[in-house]
């Protein structure tokens, strides 16, 4: 008994059966690599090798290798540690927060969300090791008594916290992640023909069988995990933004900063999602999974994170007005006509204007339209932290030392290096472990489509193997489009 | 130790609740369901008790919480005083973010090493699986065979709640 729910939309369309699951999630890292697959590695790899040359100049001269100056000495390294981490966001946002929110659309695109939290992290965390200028004293970090002294670390500073927050984030994600992977590594092992691809599997797999009792404390885990990786996403980027906002420089010191940070890091995270996803389900054939519904929904979050960013920026405008304090005044009137007046503007386009367009249905299901917006999104987000770091550091109380920012080669090295790291973990993590998780999406496979009553009833059953009308060839599709 | 097991094959959630639960009130005592993801249901239908796993959570974080607030309190406030911004010795608001995150650490890394340990997941170079199926699209119900079971009842049994086949697998314990 075949029906179509009239309201609930399918969240995987062409009607799949679980094996037809497994075989298109399986596609990829069963097949050898594709030539595209090959020639992106490559790019990706040269850019790694940019990344490579700049850490070695910047660790063997030093950070005088850098644009930095006396006035503006955090510039493009804290810009892009704190672009990064935001884009680090969306991924626990959509396998956690969305988990809570029994959002069932998120069961397509959460493990390469995920996947592209733990890789943005590990950029992310370039940034700060690397402007230690020596990182093999990075240990310095932790609550050890420095230098083997008596001494301690300082807990009162947000620099600190964010150690704290950041390696805490980081390896929460990682487990997150990988127990989701678990149960999948499960089905590629089961299907390996290989030995070593068998082994390889077996020993990523954990020795997973599925038992009932697994699965049981499996998805208690899970929403433990959820439950305690909410808060944690939240707080990390509200830190990230006390770096800024405990401190005194005019056009930091806001209270507005810690909501307003993670709006823009969900905003930024999110655009990373679509660029990724957009072209994740164009090479790997994954149009039934990641469907235009699941493209509508994350612009229309990124429409209104990108919202929540406008109303802050107006807002801070507003207070440093209201405040009556004359360096804040400056600070945002030479914000906005200052020298760095086209990095502002650049900023407010791109992530005041261009989000609104989303409200147009048609923009908001165009692949092409989406991709260009997710990327200029991207572009905004690496603006505003530039605005903010080097537009507040670059005049502050004192006129005689103001001075300019431009970056030096190695600086761009680093930045566009770290582009190349970030591609080439996501094009070997695509490659080599399932990006859709299969146990997932079997779950939910009945979602909008129910087979008819058949627990509890006196339909046994062993004929409905799948969701098609019963009788229909394989390659039928069910009609999903009563609704319209 | 060598065990002999009857599996049955279903191929469908709906039926598989419905099968264990005949199967279950026919007095056949059921080893283990292997599905490719979680059954919701299943856990009643098999009389599987709710996992305490949450209660080792909670008590996770608050180790990680008690140990976050002594390290900073004894290290700032004791160990080696230090005044920085005007700030107190023992700065209790300073101490949320730090006090916060190692709760997280705590509860998570606790629980998850809790629940690979109690359900004897690591590493390992190989696997026996019942069925190769259940993890792709098949959920197989495992029956452990002793010594006098009729397998042939057994099977007519299974048959006639839905599964679609049946077969007998001797599985070394490990």
């Amino acid at each position: 008994m075949q029906h179509v729910s009239p309201v609930r939309l399918p969240l995987v369309t062409s009607g799949k059966t679980y094996h037809d699951v497994t075989q298109d999630v399986c596609r990829q890292v069963e097949a050898k690599p594709n030539i595209r697959w090959m020639a992106a590695l490559a790019v990706a790899l040269f850019f790694l090798g940019i990344f490579f040359y700049s850490v070695y100049r910047t660790l063997w001269y030093g950070i005088g290798e850098w644009g930095l100056n006396k006035t503006v000495d955090w510039a493009w390294d804290i810009t892009n540690f704190v672009w990064w981490v935001g884009i680090g966001h969306a991924g626990t946002l959509i396998s956690a927060v969305l988990l809570l929110f029994r959002q069932k659309w998120r069961t397509s695109i959460n493990r390469a969300a995920e996947a592209m939290t733990i890789f943005a992290v590990i950029c992310a965390a370039m940034f700060p090791v690397l402007h230690m200028g020596r990182p093999w004293l990075a240990y310095w970090v932790l609550p050890l008594q420095n230098t083997w002294g008596s001494l301690w670390v300082n807990f009162n500073s947000p620099l600190l916290w964010d150690v704290f927050a950041i390696s805490t984030y980081f390896s929460v994600s990682l487990v997150f992640w990988y127990t989701g992977l678990i149960p999948d590594f499960a089905t590629i092992r089961d299907r390996a023909k290989g030995p070593i691809a068998r082994r390889a599997y077996a020993l990523l797999s954990f020795g997973w069988k599925g038992g009932a009792k697994h699965w049981s404390r499996y998805e208690t885990v899970s929403l433990i995990l959820a439950g305690v990786s909410t808060p944690l996403v939240l707080s990390v980027h509200t830190i990230v933004s006390m770096d800024f906002a405990t401190s005194v420089v005019p056009g930091w010191h806001t209270t507005i900063f810690p909501p307003y940070f993670v709006a823009g890091a969900i905003f930024s995270g999110f655009a990373m999602v679509l660029t990724l996803m957009l072209i994740t389900r164009v090479v790997f054939r994954l149009e039934d999974y990641i469907t235009l519904e699941h493209i509508a929904l994350m612009n229309k979050i990124m429409m209104i994170t990108g919202s929540i960013v406008g109303v802050a920026y107006i807002t801070e405008f507003f207070i440093a007005w209201y405040s009556q304090v004359e360096f804040e005044q400056y600070a945002f009137i030479n914000r906005a006509t200052g020298p760095y007046w086209w990095a502002y503007w650049s900023m407010m386009t791109c992530n005041v204007i261009s989000p609104q367009l989303v409200w147009i249905r048609r923009i908001r299901y165009s692949i092409p339209a989406t991709f260009v917006l997710s990327i200029i999104v991207n572009i905004g987000m690496w603006f505003e932290r530039f605005v903010i770091i080097v537009t507040s550091l670059h005049r502050d109380y004192l006129p005689s030392s103001w001075a300019m920012f431009s970056p030096s080669i190695i600086d761009i090295g680093i930045y566009v290096g770290t582009l190349g790291l970030f591609f080439t973990l996501f094009l070997l993590f695509a490659k080599f472990f399932p990006v859709i998780n299969m146990a997932e999406v079997k779950s939910i496979l009945k979602y909008g489509v129910d087979n008819g009553p058949t627990y509890g009833g006196t339909n046994t059953g062993a004929q409905q193997s799948s969701y098609r009308p019963t009788g229909a060839p394989a390659s039928a599709p069910v009609n999903y489009n009563k609704h319209d | 130790m060598t065990k002999r097991y009857a599996l049955g094959i279903f191929e469908d959630e709906d039926v598989l609740l419905h099968a264990i639960e005949n199967i279950r009130a026919a007095g056949v005592k059921i080893y283990d369901v292997f599905s490719p993801y979680p059954v919701h249901g299943i856990d009643d239908a098999l009389g599987i008790e709710r996992s305490r796993l949450p209660i080792a959570a909670f008590f996770y974080g608050l180790c990680g919480l008690s140990f976050a607030l002594w390290m900073q309190i004894y290290m700032m406030g004791f160990d080696w005083p230090m005044i920085v911004g005007g700030k107190p010795h023992i700065g209790l608001p300073a101490f949320i973010p730090v006090a916060f995150e190692l709760t997280v650490l705590f509860t998570a890394h606790g629980m998850m090493i809790t629940f690979f340990l109690i359900s004897k997941l690591w590493p390992r170079w190989r696997v026996p699986v019942m069925d190769v199926r259940s993890t792709d699209d098949k959920f197989v119900m495992a029956i452990e065979l002793k010594e006098g079971t009729d397998l042939a009842q057994l099977t007519q049994l299974l048959r006639s709640n839905g599964a679609s086949e049946v077969n007998e697998k001797e599985m070394t314990k490990e």
